[in-house]
């Protein structure tokens, strides 16, 4: 793949960042173009379709299905509530009156003369979409949503799990490489940081303490099945009820932060941050993210894909072992193909570590880290 | 198609583009040229051109040849620049994704999966009146699935009307929204019983875009999926593949309609199944998705295994074999915890490969139990009614009904294809060979190839425009031919004789046995062929019948030769005696070493 360009995580200290905000179903934007909005502010809402209730009433009423028109107390389109009759036999003697009553409220929405089948539509669900990031209102998508800008830190994680999220940055370890080892009352909340690895013994604490999100270099994948309950077998999240939202920045394992996303973090410290755990890396890659808003008088980069190739001296991440989670620079790109161990003959790459060491990597074992 | 002398073609998948180049040469219609480059169907590039420009750039500096000038495609072909047509194909952004429906789960549901999957879709869910979900289980069930387009079907013409109108009416008050598009009406497709339309209109035509068709079933011996496969071609185009980044602009640039990948990998099997007159499994194991096709006796079948998969989906293929059905392929221990790390992250980093031998080992053995799993699911569907528009009797219904058979009998196979990264693109021939044989276990007599450069796609959308040159190429550009298993089916002890056999290799005639247990290996090169006499045990079958002798003729190919005694299904030893069995399987077919 001559034109192979390998994407990276997108770690910048200043960014304009365009989420939109939109809602599942069509409804009404309550907010204008232009308009500042906060985090936790409702931007769009709608009503999705309240949940169904299926009745076969003509076994019941003992009529068939063209009949049933006729024994219905309530029509298309009218309330029920439950408990109300619904429908009922005509007898000439009211002893043997049969009355079938609604097992939820809501309104008939359809008696078909086919099927005998009565559908009650229960009460809508009140949706609301909120802006998610402080920012202005870039955009208003007409009765769909909005595109919200915010100016700031922003930092794409490798993988996470959890919904959105806000609150101040803090975090609980100095160094990229270290690992938090307990966290108080302090971190309620907070989003925090906790070094090369998130594990199961930190998102204890975390949810304890009320924490609201943790951000770590890795965590472990029998960690991350004992959160959730299962395995998790394709990567598709942001969904998960888990108390919190956990972001990896690097990958599963104990692995250190790369060094500019944890100084962007620990510059934030302290700052009100945004985050979201929803990835999916097929079918529409999704990463999980961190945005901090900060004052705009920074001159910043839009976030938008660059497609150009690695070139010498490019900082990069080796994204599989045997050097899993180490960081260098490109130190030579060999055009032709060569042998790896496991006997493929690949395009490579020499890297440079930040102690010193060479290695050889195959091109598709790297990740860019943009600078 | 006349004048047709340079083709480019090219199958976005979901993780990299595939183009090839199709030149006419003095001896026929040959591929020349390929270039790869990552697909850009999403963020943050969303515009699957991209991509496809890159693939063709790369092309075009190999070759020498200029196809692009600037983002358009030269067309026609005039001495080294442009090209007479562009084809392509697309399983990126998850491919066609499609909820079905029928009346009786075994009869119209199977025949409604039936004709998605041979469409090129990848089914969510087969609802049907007796699926054994309550009714609000089956609307909420709708709800939860965003599916590119739904068929529904069920009833034979002047049967029941009811029972279809009932499902018209769950799937009206589920009113599922479709994945691309809010704005849009999910395209459905009515192929059911002909005297329910008027109904199944009245209860889904104002909320959905509603196709009707010919029924699927018309009749209970005869199943009728060509009409309704056409409708989800052309619904796949309009209403799918238009909201998909990029597509509509590439949807300009073809000279014939985009197809689905697997789609398009049936026509060219079925093609060469019938042109051949053989029965032909085929598998396509990509980072997502593996698909396996089969044509047994001229029936085809197809199926995808959604979440199987190589890059994607490999944590799943963890997840649904076990770490123990995968450990049991390797020869060394890994510790659990280490190796489940390994495995997310590449879920999480679809594009890396092994590096390090034991982790290529890994992955493969990773790619056994895939294949193993898809397989099985292959069997379970290609079961019953034969495809489009073959005609049973009532004696055959019943029997299936009974039985439920299916129709993969692997002592009748003749040829195994194997497509996708990980077969196409194993380090050695002999290891693609060795994944094949462990998940397929074929029985016989049985030859095997892989994909070269996984170009069966394109041969497929190319067969549509112009049959010969795709057979052309198939034949003499697009199969690797590995050679042949031969593989008695039987049981019994270990160091045992199973099979006695005569061969005339060409360097003399060879004469042995094979052992129960034993894998053995014979050099015999592509475009050889050779008699074989194979005795078989008494109660072993190679099939002639058990104890039958049995004469064939056999091929060679790049690896050549393979005679496998483990039995059928492979048995394979405990613990500590299990390592060094896969370690002396590895040495009878050098796979490692």
């Amino acid at each position: 793949m001559a034109h192979a360009y390998t994407p990276g995580l997108r770690v910048t200290q200043h960014a304009v960042v365009h989420k939109e905000r939109r809602l599942p179903l069509k409804g009404e934007v309550v907010v204008e173009r232009g308009q500042a909005v906060r985090r936790d502010q409702v931007v769009a809402r709608t009503e999705l379709p309240g949940e169904v209730a299926t009745l076969n009433l003509v076994n019941r009423l003992g009529i068939s299905p063209q009949e049933l028109a006729g024994y219905m107390l309530k029509k298309e389109g009218e309330r029920v509530e439950a408990g109300e009759p619904l429908a009922a036999t005509k007898p000439f003697i009211s002893w043997f009156k049969t009355t079938i009553e609604s097992p939820v409220s809501g309104t008939v929405e359809s008696i078909s003369p086919v099927t005998g089948q009565v559908i009650l539509r229960q009460a809508p669900r009140p949706v609301e979409v909120l802006a998610y990031v402080d920012g202005v209102v870039a955009e208003v998508f007409a009765e769909e949503g909005v595109r919200v800008a915010a100016r700031g830190a922003y930092i794409q994680g490798i993988f996470g799990v959890g919904g959105e999220c806000w609150g101040a940055l803090h975090l609980a370890v100095d160094t990229p490489d270290a690992t938090a080892e307990s966290l108080g009352p302090e971190v309620a909340g907070k989003i925090v940081v906790v070094g090369s690895l998130i594990s199961a013994e930190t998102v204890e604490q975390a949810r304890q303490v009320g924490a609201v999100g943790l951000i770590g270099g890795g965590l472990r994948d029998r960690d991350l099945r004992d959160l959730l309950g299962r395995d998790l077998g394709v990567a598709i999240t942001g969904t998960e009820q888990i108390g919190l939202t956990v972001v990896a920045t690097e990958g599963f394992g104990r692995v250190a932060m790369a060094r500019k996303t944890f100084d962007i973090l620990q510059a934030c410290a302290g700052m009100d941050a945004s985050m979201a755990g929803a990835t999916q890396i097929r079918a529409g890659v999704l990463r999980p993210e961190i945005i901090v808003p900060t004052a705009a008088d920074q001159e910043e980069e839009e976030v938008r894909p660059g497609a150009e190739g690695l070139q010498m001296g490019d900082l990069l991440r080796v994204i599989r072992m045997p050097y899993f989670g180490r960081i260098g620079r490109v130190s030579d790109l060999p055009t032709e193909l060569c042998a790896v161990e496991s006997g493929a003959r690949v395009r490579v790459l020499a890297v440079e570590f930040e102690d010193g060491e060479q290695a050889v990597v195959p091109r598709a074992n790297v990740e860019l880290i943009e600078e | 198609m006349d004048d047709l002398n340079v083709v480019i073609a090219t199958d976005c998948g979901s993780t990299t583009t595939k183009a090839i180049l199709i030149e006419k040469k003095d001896e026929g219609y040959r591929q020349t040229f390929r270039g790869e480059a990552p697909t850009t169907v999403e963020a943050p590039f969303e515009d699957v051109t991209r991509g496809v420009l890159n693939a063709i750039q790369e092309v075009e500096e190999l070759s020498g040849r200029q196809i692009l000038d600037g983002e358009r495609i030269i067309t026609p072909a005039d001495g080294d620049v442009g090209v007479d047509i562009y084809i392509s194909t697309s399983s990126a952004g998850g491919g066609l994704q499609m909820v079905v429906a029928g009346v009786v789960l075994a009869m119209t549901g199977e025949s409604a999966q039936r004709c998605a999957l041979g469409a090129g879709a990848i089914v969510m869910d087969a609802l049907a009146a007796n699926d054994g979900r309550l009714p609000h289980e089956k609307i909420e069930r709708i709800r939860q699935l965003r599916p590119d387009m739904v068929l529904l079907s069920g009833g034979t013409d002047g049967g029941t009307v009811s029972h279809v109108v009932e499902l018209a009416e769950f799937i009206s008050a589920a009113d599922p929204k479709p994945r691309f598009g809010a704005g849009f009406k999910l395209p459905i497709i009515f192929a059911g019983n002909e005297d329910a339309r008027e109904e199944v209109e009245k209860a889904l035509g104002g909320k959905m875009a509603l196709t009707v068709t010919e029924n699927i079933r018309p009749v209970l011996e005869e199943e009728n999926l060509d009409p309704a496969r056409h409708v989800i071609h052309d619904l796949f185009l309009e209403h799918v593949m238009a909201q998909a980044p990029g597509y509509r602009k590439l949807m300009d640039w073809t000279s014939a309609p985009i197809m689905p990948t697997p789609g398009a990998v049936g026509e060219i099997m079925q093609t060469i199944a019938r042109q051949q007159e053989i029965n032909v499994v085929g598998v396509d194991i990509g980072g997502a998705t593996t698909d396996v096709f089969s044509v047994f006796d001229g029936v085809f079948n197809r199926t995808v295994s959604a979440n199987l998969g190589m890059s994607y989906s490999v944590s799943n293929v963890l997840a649904e074999a076990g770490l123990d059905q995968i450990m049991r392929w390797v020869p060394f221990d890994i510790e659990e915890a280490d190796l489940r790390d390994r495995i997310k992250n590449k879920m999480i980093r679809p594009t890396t490969i092994p590096q390090l031998m034991q982790e290529l080992q890994v992955e493969q053995a990773i790619a056994r139990e895939a294949l193993r799993l898809a397989f099985d699911q292959h069997r379970a569907l290609a079961v019953g009614l034969k495809g489009v528009q073959s005609k049973r009797t009532l004696a055959d219904v019943f029997e299936q009904g009974a039985t439920g058979e299916s129709l993969v009998e692997m002592m009748a196979l003749d040829m195994l294809v194997g497509s996708g990264g990980v077969l196409s693109h194993a380090p050695r021939r002999e290891q693609s060979c060795a994944m094949l044989i462990d998940a397929f276990q074929p029985e016989g007599v049985t030859r095997l190839a892989v994909d070269s450069i996984f170009m069966m796609p394109h041969l497929g959308v190319l067969s549509t425009v112009d049959e010969r040159a795709a057979t052309e190429v198939f034949e003499r550009d697009c199969l690797i031919y590995l050679g042949t298993c031969v593989a008695p089916v039987g049981e019994g002890k270990d160091g045992e004789v199973c099979l006695q056999y005569e061969i005339d290799l060409p360097n003399g005639r060879q004469t042995g046995q094979l052992q129960v247990g034993q894998l053995q290996w014979m050099p015999l090169a592509d475009g050889e062929e050779v008699e074989v006499s194979l005795q078989p045990a008494r109660r072993w079958d190679v099939g002639a019948g058990p104890g039958q002798a049995l004469n064939a003729r056999v091929r060679g190919g790049v690896v050549g030769l393979v005679l496998d005694g483990r039995g059928r299904p492979i048995q394979m030893a405990a613990d500590q005696d299990r390592r060094r069995q896969i370690s002396d399987w590895q040495q009878a077919l050098n796979l490692y070493e």
